[in-house]
């Protein structure tokens, strides 16, 4: 490790550590160097005068965790402080620690619910829905199949019918369903940071996996 | 300060602890957090001290402290745990590029791996360590040396891979240890010691599924049914957070949407079951064929077991290889050959994928379990053809010791007799048949790790390399059609692994050296498997998810637990121990030992103690009120069941209901106002105010109450009801079933118990008197 210059105090690191959902699953120092990877000009490395540091939303999304999720885009706006998807540290934080394994679930479903909410009024309505589906299969159905898996999702889903997913509404189905905890990502590869350089004999050609 | 503020100091102190303590879990920002966690810490530091002012407050602070350094050390324990956790990030990696069912079979080998682990701690630490520091070594006494006949091929290394010659006379297994009730300075109780530890495995093993058992029952799905939220669950959770790679996700996204395609064509189409009486009599033959292949292999194993029962008593030197190991070979293959013929078969029945899995696993567990107790009779057999032997050779051993003292005594006229002394080579064995069985159970597990590498070598890598190189020069394309990449078969190593543990723990009495063969094992298995999933095998293309087939997992292991208890618990109970091998030699039974520890070794009470438990009358009673907990507890869960279901039921009627009224609302109120205009208008809409009030403060609650549920936010909820409730007001359904009796005071609380649908609806509450 060598030595490094602190970048926080020790009563920094407690109060990140106290008010963090999970146990160290990945220390707040591997973390912050992540985070100052993306744009190290921009980054100081010492926190130890809380500077007021922003990493613009397209440096976010083009972490490798991130760049294959359809939902990139709300993840960081979700996250970020001014809601355009510009971080902070803190926001970063912020985001590793929900979307960590650790999370309790309670948690995780709220903020899936304002990740889901693209118009942010704190209801799920057709047009999120329609968002949604859109991006999770990359506009590959049709209007007609669109519009009728939003009609059974609303049919399925909002409890108080009134047209669209309240917070309590979602909850009481995304809490029951056995996978919501895939939903998370806790793989932060923190020494490359880069592709993953799968050895792997079969680059399997597109075509096999779409034609089925 | 006064009593009263003291107290009210105290109750906010311990407020702001508590905030701090559950800062954690609140969705907030983490500006927000970090502040209020600074206010609430200052807080509690400036008045703590004040309490503690004046009563003890050294004391107090001193208290203080050691709880901030405790929970330190408890935060930074459990990141030195988490830190701890091997292979992590291989586990992740595979994660990322095959989906999370993929890397629940490698999180169920590493928690194998822990498991067996500590079994190992036990019995390396508790039998062998012992027997090899402080009881006597190789070669003094005739159970822990090779005989002569055999020291000529003991060193082979054939003989070796048989574990015969120097293996078979090796602390590896059960013939090796002496009977010596203490041994060394410490007076370690080793016979005790190894029977304790034999019995203390189950039951740590069994602790332990149980508890995982109870953990993931906790997490999973509680209550809801499958076809519930079939599309928002597709819509909300099908995307794969963990996929890291762009190829994966391509993959991921071109699921995704067949699945979509898929389940609306379900949808659209009608339950039309074209041609019914095809489609059953397909899934009965299905089903003779397989019984027929399950009939098959059961004999096959039976008769391959007979012939090596002769082969046993032929000249071993006259055996080939292939007719040693006829047994473990068959069984092999078989586990190999009809896992993919009960697929294939199972094509013709066209079962819903997760319902045709269950089907498969079923048959390949009926499969393994009829394998695995035609060897167990077999071996059996061989356990019997021992003892008898072994009771001809005791009598032998018996009349030649008398012979020599009437000799002695003959030839030298003294009384005073030296005992014979023969070099422990030389003297004359009993067959030892715990020795014999944990031979078979070694040279089984040896065998079922090699088809396993085998397997994965010659199936999946050699299979991958003729793809990818043949591809060039073949007239088909071997990557799209036959026979193109393997996929990870799940459920097949699952199985596999399950029942390996099974056979670990049937003979790790008889072998404790096998405990540490599994360690061994399970650890190249990790490293293996994970190589040959990155580089030979592609991702899944179907998308369903078997995702509560954890705790099927875990039950099927648990059944395994149980069934391979049976036979040790037998042979411990009944069967006699071999009279000059392993610890228990000399003993009637092998469970001797605890009596006789009883006796000698714990005071005399506990003895009588023990006597009184064992008896009948005690032991009786102790079962009957284990049973009747069970069925007491039994018709509590299916109360609770009972419950669930109807309060599901009643939600559901409330969802019609509401659906109902908002389409009905046109029509019934039109109604509603002509009763209106009919009954007398002695203030029905004070009253109806008044009511609607309470309800409203009742229903005020209840959001409120809901929303304490930790991460909801609680603002919206309870302005939406209200609404609801006002608009119930002008649309009372059900005031049409009771005829207008007379109007009594409407504040009595026992009016509004008589709304239809109970307190808890609080809609229409404007009961017509």
């Amino acid at each position: 490790m060598g030595n490094k210059q602190t970048v926080f105090t020790a009563q920094q690191l407690d109060a990140y550590q106290d008010s963090n959902p999970q146990p160290m699953a990945v220390p707040w120092s591997r973390l912050f160097h992540r985070y100052r990877d993306l744009a190290p000009q921009l980054v100081p490395l010492d926190y130890t005068s809380k500077p007021d540091v922003k990493l613009p939303y397209e440096l976010i999304g083009s972490m490798p965790e991130l760049k294959d999720n359809p939902f990139r885009q709300r993840i960081a706006e979700v996250f970020s402080e001014d809601g355009e998807g510009n971080m902070t540290l803190d926001d970063f934080l912020d985001m590793f620690s929900v979307l960590s394994e650790m999370a309790p679930r309670d948690l995780k479903a709220y903020y899936a619910f304002k990740i889901y909410d693209f118009n942010n009024d704190d209801y799920i309505c057709k047009a999120d829905l329609e968002k949604t589906l859109n991006k999770l299969t990359r506009s590959e159905l049709t209007a007609e199949e669109v519009r009728m898996v939003c009609e059974k999702v609303m049919d399925e889903a909002d409890l108080d019918n009134d047209g669209r997913l309240s917070l309590e509404d979602f909850q009481h189905m995304i809490i029951r369903a056995p996978d919501f905890l895939r939903c998370s990502m806790h793989h932060i590869h923190l020494t490359s940071g880069t592709s993953y350089h799968c050895k792997r004999l079969c680059a399997a050609s597109p075509g096999q996996m779409w034609a089925s | 300060m006064s009593e009263g503020e003291m107290t009210r100091l105290k109750e906010e102190v311990e407020e702001k602890k508590k905030l701090i303590s559950t800062l954690r879990n609140k969705p907030w920002r983490m500006r927000r957090r970090l502040e209020c966690l600074k206010d609430a810490q200052q807080f509690v530091e400036k008045f703590e001290g004040a309490l503690g002012k004046g009563k003890g407050r050294k004391l107090y602070a001193f208290k203080v402290m050691m709880t901030k350094k405790w929970i330190k050390f408890n935060r930074d324990f459990e990141n030195f745990k988490t830190a701890c956790i091997p292979w992590e990030r291989k586990i992740k990696e595979v994660e990322s590029h095959f989906g999370s069912s993929v890397a629940s079979y490698f999180l169920f080998l590493r928690w194998m791996y822990g498991m067996n682990l500590v079994l190992f701690g036990f019995v390396f630490g508790l039998v062998v360590i012992p027997e090899v520091l402080m009881g006597l070594p190789y070669g003094s006494i005739p159970r822990k040396t090779v005989p002569r006949d055999e020291q000529a091929k003991a060193m082979d290394f054939s003989v070796l891979f048989e574990f015969g010659g120097y293996c078979k006379y090796s602390f590896l297994f059960y013939g090796y240890y002496n009977n010596q009730r203490t041994i060394g300075l410490l007076q370690f109780r080793l016979p005790l010691s190894y029977l304790l530890v034999g019995v203390g495995s189950f039951g740590y093993s069994l602790m332990v599924v149980i508890r995982t058992m109870a953990k993931n029952s906790n997490e999973g799905g509680d209550g809801a049914e499958e076809g519930d939220f079939t599309f928002a669950w597709k819509m909300f959770t099908s995307w794969d957070y963990l996929i890291g790679n762009s190829e994966t996700a391509d993959n991921k996204f071109a699921s995704i949407t067949t699945s979509f395609k898929e389940s609306i064509v379900d949808e659209q189409e009608n339950q039309k079951d074209e041609n019914i009486h095809l489609r059953r009599f397909l899934r009965v033959l299905a089903n003779l064929l397989i019984l027929c292949s399950l009939g098959g292999s059961g004999y096959l194993i039976y008769y391959v077991v007979k012939r090596s029962q002769t082969y046993a008593n032929m000249d071993e030197d006259e055996l080939s290889w292939f007719e040693k190991n006829e047994v473990e070979f068959v069984m092999s293959l078989l586990g190999l050959v009809c896992p993919p013929l009960f697929e294939t078969i199972a094509e013709l029945e066209e079962y819903h994928p997760r319902i045709a899995l269950k089907w498969q696993l079923g048959r390949i567990f009926a499969l393994f379990l009829g394998n695995l107790y035609t060897f167990l009779f077999a071996l059996f057999d061989e356990v019997n053809a021992k003892l008898e032997r072994e009771e001809t050779i005791k009598n032998a051993t018996i009349w030649a010791m008398k012979e020599h003292y009437s000799n002695f005594s003959e030839l030298n006229n003294s009384t005073a007799i030296t005992p014979l002394s023969i070099n422990p080579a030389d003297v004359m064995r009993g067959p030892c048949w715990e020795t014999a069985v944990g031979i078979e159970f070694m040279k089984l597990t040896v065998s079922d790790i090699q088809v396993t590498y085998l397997t994965i070598l010659f199936g999946d890598f050699l299979r991958a390399l003729a793809v990818r190189f043949l591809n060039y020069c073949w007239c088909w394309d071997l990557e799209a059609g036959f026979p193109s990449y393997a996929e990870f078969d799940i459920s097949g190593n699952v199985l596999g692994l399950i029942f390996n543990q099974g056979m670990i723990w049937m003979g790790a009495f008889y072998a404790p050296g096998l405990v540490g063969l599994n360690v061994l094992r399970l650890l190249t298995s990790m490293y293996f498997q994970c190589w040959a999933v990155m580089t030979c095998n592609v991702p899944h293309e179907r998308v369903f998810k078997a995702s509560k087939s954890n705790n099927f997992y875990m039950g099927l292991l648990l059944l395994i637990l149980f069934l391979s208890m049976l036979p040790v618990v037998y042979t411990i109970m009944t069967l006699p121990p071999s009279f000059d091998c392993g610890p228990f030699s000399g003993k009637q039974k092998m469970y001797d030992v605890i009596i006789e520890t009883i006796d000698k070794d714990l005071p005399a009470f506990l003895g009588t103690l023990f006597t009184y438990a064992a008896n009948p009358g005690l032991i009786i009673p102790a079962v009957l009120l284990m049973v009747l907990a069970i069925y007491y507890l039994n018709s509590v869960s299916k109360a609770y069941k009972h419950a669930n279901n109807e309060l599901r039921k009643k939600m559901q009627m409330q969802r019609d209901e509401e659906k109902n009224r908002r389409n009905n609302k046109d029509s019934t109120n039109q109604v509603m106002k002509d009763l209106e205009d009919l009954l007398p208008k002695k203030s029905p809409i004070s009253a109806s105010a008044k009511e609607n009030a309470e309800v409203r403060s009742e229903l005020g609650d209840k959001p409120s109450k809901v929303s304490q549920k930790p991460g909801a936010v609680a603002t919206g909820r309870g302005v939406n009801l209200q609404r609801d409730v006002s608009l119930a007001m002008a649309n009372p359904r059900m005031a049409v079933t009771r005829p207008p009796g007379p109007r009594g005071p409407s504040a009595l609380p026992g009016n509004t118990l008589q709304v239809p649908g109970g307190r808890g609806r609080g809609r229409g509450q404007n009961p017509r008197r």
